[in-house]
């Protein structure tokens, strides 16, 4: 089954709600997705930073002195920021690969979540709300966000799981469905340098839409030919450092269901994750067609 | 009139205490407030009484329904009045997909649109949508009839028995062995009827198009037996 909810914002004035906002839509998709829950939030970058998401099965021990380690081998600051099992690692811009690849060389039991100017991406097992409690998404502010509950079916229930998922810079989604061609298409994209995490369908539906992006397509139209080489069903809800975009697929028996209004853009698998949205009597809702492209950017 | 406020009241209670309407019950109008997006409003209900549900429902909304005339005042997610019996069921907004999937009997309308699956599989029913319906509607389409105002998506009545299908707007695509059919004098007439108990006033049954089954997929072809 599955439950996605996302909330792209257009009034400034609702970005420090926008945590507590996500946290009551996620709280009505438990249901269809009890096995675990993750969500990201783009906000808060820091000029000349980047920010990388870590998590850890041992936080305490994993996370003590990483900063310092990290800094060493990079030559710049590095600051570190625990949250439960997950951690938000802050350096120059331009020295977030070599730190990324520094966590992966010296740390081979820290996984990296996301990695992005604004992105952070907190995911594990658990009851949704639980997930959402543990690492206070309720006091997050920023500019958009989605969130995603699980029901396992075509990979095993672990925190790697979960969605969302990120194989990009600043990018992010998260799948309701399932996908028939994932393994092929995964052989494909690792011939093409592109790597992988887990054995998930959807990681291979993000490095898809990763590579298209990488190809010079912007996310509209990596969408729009998403269309073409995936098979299987699917609501993709994903984000970019100043995009959102839904589509389905052409047989769109995966629920969606959506609501705009000047303040917001919010998706939902049920109307019930927007039926406390303000002023949602008055929003335009509707259910996104199939096989159609819906994206949304933010101006600067 | 009894009002249920879901807001206070848990959605069992509704439904319990709506079971145990019977014919001739006293208790003849309800109004239930709040229930956004709830699954399974008003599900099973067998007793002739009027209930207006104010606001949107989720999945299943007067499903298996008998008798009872309900009225949402708002959308309907996935399955509303599935496998409908008999009674009236009316959706003031839009709904989502397989509205009125396999209903036996009574009337469902939709004055908004109807998305993917629209009386799939409908053994009786007749549905009215004032808007437009999405792709595989009428899917194997047993019986009953299915009035659409505005335009039908891809592969309309793919499969179709003996369902009668009338559009007034365009078909997108026509799926395997649904055809266009002649509107004569009694298919006027039986749209006409239909039109008039959903309440849609003014428009005139000879802008709709007739369609429905060839009769070639579902009767066994002795010329077909090699495939066999």
């Amino acid at each position: 089954m599955c439950g996605i909810v996302g909330l792209f914002l257009k009034n400034k004035e609702l970005e420090p709600k926008l945590g507590s906002m996500l946290t009551t839509m996620l709280a009505t998709m438990c249901e269809r997705g009890p096995d675990s829950a993750g969500f990201a939030v783009y906000g808060a970058p820091e000029a000349g930073k980047a920010k990388i998401t870590l998590q850890s099965p041992n936080p305490d021990t994993d996370f003590a002195g990483l900063a310092d380690a990290v800094s060493k081998v990079i030559c710049a600051p590095a600051k570190l920021v625990v949250k439960s099992t997950h951690a938000v690692l802050t350096v120059p811009s331009s020295k977030a690969d070599e730190a990324r690849a520094a966590v992966r060389a010296n740390h081979p039991a820290i996984r990296v979540m996301s990695q992005g100017e604004e992105i952070e991406i907190y995911k594990e097992v658990g009851y949704p709300t639980e997930v959402s409690k543990r690492f206070d998404l309720e006091h997050m502010a920023g500019t958009h966000a989605i969130a995603h509950t699980r029901m396992a079916t075509e990979s095993a229930v672990t925190t790697m799981g979960a969605h969302p998922f990120s194989t990009g810079p600043d990018q992010c989604l998260v799948h309701n469905g399932s996908l028939s061609n994932h393994n092929s298409l995964r052989r494909e994209l690792k011939r093409d340098g592109m790597t992988f995490e887990t054995e998930n369908d959807t990681e291979v539906a993000a490095a898809y839409l990763s590579w298209r992006m990488k190809q010079g397509m912007n996310l509209g139209e990596a969408l729009e030919k998403s269309l073409d080489d995936l098979d299987g069903f699917f609501t993709f809800v994903v984000g970019t450092k100043d995009g959102f975009g839904v589509i389905r697929d052409p047989i769109a028996c995966k629920p969606a269901v959506m609501a705009e209004t000047d303040d917001y853009v919010a998706f939902g698998s049920e109307y019930r994750a927007l039926a406390n949205l303000p002023n949602i009597d008055k929003a335009r809702v509707w259910e996104p067609e199939p096989s159609t492209v819906y994206f949304w950017e933010r101006k600067h | 009139m009894r009002t249920i406020d879901l807001a206070t009241t848990p959605l069992r209670e509704l439904n319990e205490a709506l079971h145990r309407q019977k014919d001739g019950a006293n208790e003849d109008n309800w109004e239930v407030l709040n229930p956004r997006g709830s699954h399974a409003v008003a599900v099973g209900v067998d007793a002739p009484i009027n209930l207006d549900v104010k606001g949107s429902v989720g999945y299943y909304c007067g499903g298996m329904n008998k008798k009872a005339t309900i009225t949402v005042h708002g959308s309907a997610g996935p399955g509303v009045a599935e496998n409908m019996m008999s009674g009236k069921v009316t959706i003031k907004g839009d709904a989502s997909q397989y509205a009125g999937a396999t209903g036996r009997g009574g009337l469902l309308v939709i004055e908004g649109n109807a998305s993917s699956r629209c009386g799939i599989s409908m053994k009786g029913i007749d549905i009215v949508v004032k808007g437009n319906i999405g792709h595989m509607s009428a899917f194997m389409a047993q019986s009953g009839h299915l009035v659409v105002l505005g335009d039908a998506g891809d592969a309309l009545g793919d499969s179709i028995y003996e369902a009668k299908l009338f559009v007034r707007g365009k078909v997108k695509s026509l799926g395997a062995d649904c055809i266009e059919k002649e509107m004569r004098p009694e298919h006027h007439e039986e749209l006409a009827k239909l039109l008039e108990s959903a309440g849609f006033k003014d428009v005139k049954t000879n802008e709709f198009k007739r369609y429905g089954s060839a009769r070639k997929l579902y009767n066994f072809n002795i010329d077909n037996a090699d495939a066999y």
